[in-house]
């Protein structure tokens, strides 16, 4: 009788895990169609992207352990290259965009990429 | 016992919850890949369409009850990160592979 009890806590748990990569997977892609520029919707992209995935397979694997005892150790491989990967991707993505000419948002007030950028140009 | 059945019910109803969530994400970004003002929107909704596509592999896995799934989910990854990397060289330099003609 009190295995049952914990069952239906874990199913409780890989509920929560669920939903909440959900939640983090749908703000993120508001955030990709809401913000102004592509410097700015990188940050929803890799880091909404990266949280909400992770829950989704923490959940995936609790379910395959709990109801039928396998480790799968390909999710956990899953979750750690998304966390490796996006933030390389981003980065890679944003440093294109600026060297292929897209401008800042005409509210940003900051660009410290520029002098060095320039500075750059000038040695080669 | 009933209570276990209860429980398991409504994780089935719980995962179609978030199969439709993530498919709805994926439309927003769908819009954003088509709309997109300049080619680096474009690549950022595309780099996040194949991420969602890795949590709907996974969700998939659970409303199916299978294992087979899981090799799925790495080879997304891995070719999504390949796929990315040749994206940006392409948009930096024009060219994907340099070629140093001596």
């Amino acid at each position: 009788m009190s295995g049952t009890w914990i069952e239906i806590i874990w199913d409780i748990v890989i509920m929560l895990f669920l939903l909440s990569g959900t939640f983090f997977i749908i703000s993120s892609s508001i955030g990709i169609l809401r913000f102004p520029d592509v410097y700015t919707r990188l940050h929803a992209a890799t880091k909404g992207a990266t949280l909400g995935v992770a829950g989704i397979m923490i959940g995936s694997f609790l379910f395959m352990y709990i109801e039928y005892g396998i480790v799968s150790g390909k999710l956990i491989l899953g979750i750690i290259f998304v966390l490796i990967t996006a933030p390389v991707s981003g980065h890679m993505i944003s440093r294109a965009a600026y060297r292929s000419g897209v401008r800042l948002w005409d509210q940003s007030i900051k660009d410290d990429y520029d002098k060095a950028f320039k500075s750059e140009e000038q040695q080669s | 016992m009933e209570a276990l059945e209860m429980t398991q019910a409504l994780l089935k109803i719980v995962t179609e919850i978030c199969i439709v969530g993530v498919s709805i994400s994926i439309f927003i970004l769908l819009y954003r890949a088509i709309k997109g003002p300049t080619n680096p929107d474009r690549a950022v909704a595309l780099d996040t369409i194949g991420i969602n596509l890795m949590g709907l592999a996974g969700l998939l896995a659970i409303y199916l009850v299978t294992t087979k799934l899981n090799d799925i989910i790495l080879l997304i990854g891995i070719l999504l990160f390949i796929g990315t990397v040749a994206i940006a060289k392409f948009l930096e330099k024009g060219v994907i592979i340099e070629r140093d003609m001596d």
